[in-house]
């Protein structure tokens, strides 16, 4: 019987690349690839750390996307979903594509194929809404400063469109979930990790971390947004539908919500 | 600023202009290449929804509600009793601003009542749009309302900083608008859309030429009717979208159930509802015309005057043309896999992807997201149960309403409910 290996990744998008460089190179019959905080020992397998290595990370991104851009982007969104199990269905979803002559016509009656798509499409998903919801507010240090608390970790994928748009102000969009933030300082964008003691929902009680200025705005955007609406259409549950509950707490316009 | 007043102001001036149906943000490519603030991108952004579940995407206000006209649809009517306010040009372009900072919105649309005469309006939205771009280095999208009866000049400056223009033509027929609004004139809304039009042809001639020619209403025009205030059929509304599709080379048409909004004896009366399963059947012929290749002619005619209120306009144009089908599903041509009720566009592409490698059955159809309850009657695949071929168009049009639910199901049910 082949001994299978379970390869030990740090939970990058680095590592896990490197982890998939290291399969195919050393042609090791996986097992699963599992980050380093969570790994559990399969019964009949060994296991294998892998340290992350940017060279060889980069030439499984280079492969993948010579194969296929669409492809490239489906692995790193399907990633970033944080689902578990997730690593040893992309594994699986490369070697499919590295198998194909060319990545465009993949087999989306395949059931790999389509869940990782599937994935992909939600993480895009939060991604568009993560570019909606953010509501910034000034503070005293002239920072544009939101709170986030998406289901996917898509800060990295916002970042551009934010670098994009807002170019001529500071801003720090903070993930409350995982405790890190992206951070534009005029001319390029950070990550950084600071612990918030505040978390700034949408309450009623101001923070003396903003300028007294962007509470009108709020409440200027919070009577705007009443105003919009027309009674005689009213449809709550279409309005959940575009904008879960989930999101409420830290959008100006819900400020009653909460 | 003087938040309380501009607080005031805004409430009235966002509650008129509400009844506007349009907030695209898409269809426009300004890049942020200035370091200054803001950009459109093609694809638009959302940034909430009403809670009525329309998409609020742009600062939407009039700059006055004060009107010189009496048209009998509108809530901003000279005669109609109703608090009245006015926006400062800087007081528009500040709330804009500041709006945008914090991610609020894509943008600014910009309508306004008609105080003094055409131009004199006319001449401050493209004032408020100047001192946007101009000012404060603003990229963010602009949507400038064109007054009716406004001269070529100011309509052709205010193409070269808005993304988009628009005027609605509120009502689809001539004579209906004689009857609703008797101070226009049918050329007060043709004459600016024609001269965008143009000046739209004459820049893209150019810039093929020249790089560097600026951008004018690069997310083109659109305009609005408003449905079932004057008694018009579909047929009358859609033809009319179709000539301004062609004619004005739109980029949308929008259709606006009718609120009464006054009382008038021209119009349906306070209270009476909001036409909106017609609305949703006229975009969805408006969608089956611009993207699944059908011909107006097709759908509406002289024996169809209007829409089946029923079943969606597409199932009801296969009914009346069982001829055509059974499609098969793995070898059609795109534009035919397009006619089968229950595959939209995006099911299109993916059958055509997919079935490079096997054929289909029902199983991959059910998985890429075919409405299989409309589609199985118009279509064979890679599966032996099919023995339908026999149905008349009542036979199948009944088998489908009895396995689905629609949301406005209650409103045209012809069973009489027993406990109601």
């Amino acid at each position: 019987m082949n001994t299978s290996t379970t390869l030990v990744y740090d939970g990058s998008f680095n590592g896990f690349l490197t982890a998939v460089f290291v399969a195919f190179d050393e042609k090791i019959n996986v097992a699963d690839i599992q980050k380093n905080n969570q790994t559990q020992s399969g019964l009949f397998s060994d296991s294998e750390t892998v340290f992350t290595h940017v060279e060889k990370a980069k030439r499984v991104w280079n492969g993948i996307r010579n194969k296929s851009n669409n492809a490239i982007s489906s692995v790193y969104f399907a990633f970033l979903s944080e689902t578990e199990g997730v690593e040893m269905m992309l594994y699986s979803y490369i070697q499919k594509l590295m198998r194909t002559k060319n990545g465009k016509y993949l087999d989306y009656s395949d059931p790999t194929v389509l869940h990782i798509a599937q994935l992909a499409k939600k993480v895009g998903r939060e991604k568009h809404r993560m570019e909606a919801f953010v509501r910034f507010q000034l503070t005293k240090d002239d920072i544009y400063f939101a709170n986030i608390e998406p289901d996917f970790d898509v800060l990295p994928l916002i970042s551009k469109h934010f670098r994009d748009r807002y170019a001529d102000q500071k801003w720090l969009i903070y993930d409350v979930k995982r405790k890190y933030g992206i951070y534009y300082n005029l001319d390029h964008v950070e990550m950084v990790s600071l612990n918030l003691k505040d978390i700034h929902h949408n309450k009623t009680i101001k923070s003396d971390a903003f300028t007294t200025e962007e509470y009108e705005y709020q409440t200027l955007w919070n009577n705007y947004f009443k105003s919009t609406n027309i009674a005689s259409r009213i449809n709550p549950k279409l309005h959940t539908q575009h904008v879960p509950k989930r999101y409420w707490k830290y959008l100006s316009e819900k400020k009653e919500a909460v | 600023m003087n938040f309380d007043r501009i607080r005031d102001k805004l409430n009235i001036l966002a509650d008129a202009a509400k009844y506007d149906v349009s907030c695209a943000s898409s269809g426009s490519n300004r890049t942020n290449s200035n370091k200054g603030l803001g950009n459109a991108s093609k694809m638009g952004i959302c940034h909430t929804y009403t809670a009525d579940g329309r998409c609020v995407s742009l600062l939407k206000i009039l700059l006055t509600n004060h009107c010189i006209f009496d048209c009998a649809y509108c809530v901003t009517r000279k005669s109609n009793d109703v608090p009245r306010a006015a926006f400062k040009v800087q007081e528009v372009v500040d709330l804009t601003i500041n709006f945008y900072r914090r991610n609020y919105i894509e943008g600014l649309f910009l309508s306004s009542g008609i105080f003094k005469s055409a131009d004199h309006t006319m001449e401050r939205l493209v004032a408020v749009a100047k001192k946007l771009r101009e000012e404060e280095n603003f990229n963010g999208y602009i949507h400038l309302k064109s007054i009716p009866g406004a001269s070529d000049e100011l309509m052709y400056e205010a193409g070269l900083y808005a993304d988009r223009l628009s005027v609605n033509i509120e009502v689809p027929t001539i004579s209906g608008l004689k009857l609703l609004a008797p101070d226009k004139k049918h050329e007060d809304f043709t004459k600016p859309m024609e001269k965008v039009k143009n000046e739209i042809v004459r820049y893209k001639s150019e810039r093929k030429i020249i790089k560097s020619t600026p951008k004018y209403a690069p997310a083109g025009q659109s305009t609005q009717m408003i449905v079932g205030a004057s008694g018009e059929s579909d047929k009358d509304i859609m033809y009319s979208a179709t000539y301004y599709y062609k004619k004005y080379h739109m980029k949308r048409v929008y259709y606006s159930g009718y609120v009464p909004v006054t009382q008038d004896s021209r119009l349906p009366s306070i209270g009476s509802e909001v036409p909106m399963l017609r609305e949703n059947r006229l975009y969805q012929t408006d969608w089956l015309l611009r993207f699944y290749g059908f011909s107006i002619g097709e759908i509406l005619n002289k024996q169809h005057p209007n829409l089946d209120m029923d079943v969606d306009p597409k199932l009801s144009w296969a009914l009346r043309n069982l001829h055509y089908f059974p499609v098969d599903v793995n070898t059609a041509d795109k534009r035919l896999l397009a006619r089968i009720p229950g595959i939209g566009m995006q099911s299109v592409s993916k059958i055509i992807k997919a079935r490079k490698f096997r054929k289909l059955n029902w199983d991959h159809l059910k998985k890429i997201g075919v409405a299989l309850n409309r589609a199985q009657y118009f279509m064979v695949c890679e599966s032996r149960d099919w023995e339908r071929r026999d149905l008349d168009a009542d036979k199948i049009k009944g088998m489908i309403l009895k396995n689905s639910k629609g949301k406005f199901r209650n409103q045209y049910s012809t069973q009489l409910s027993l406990f109601n």
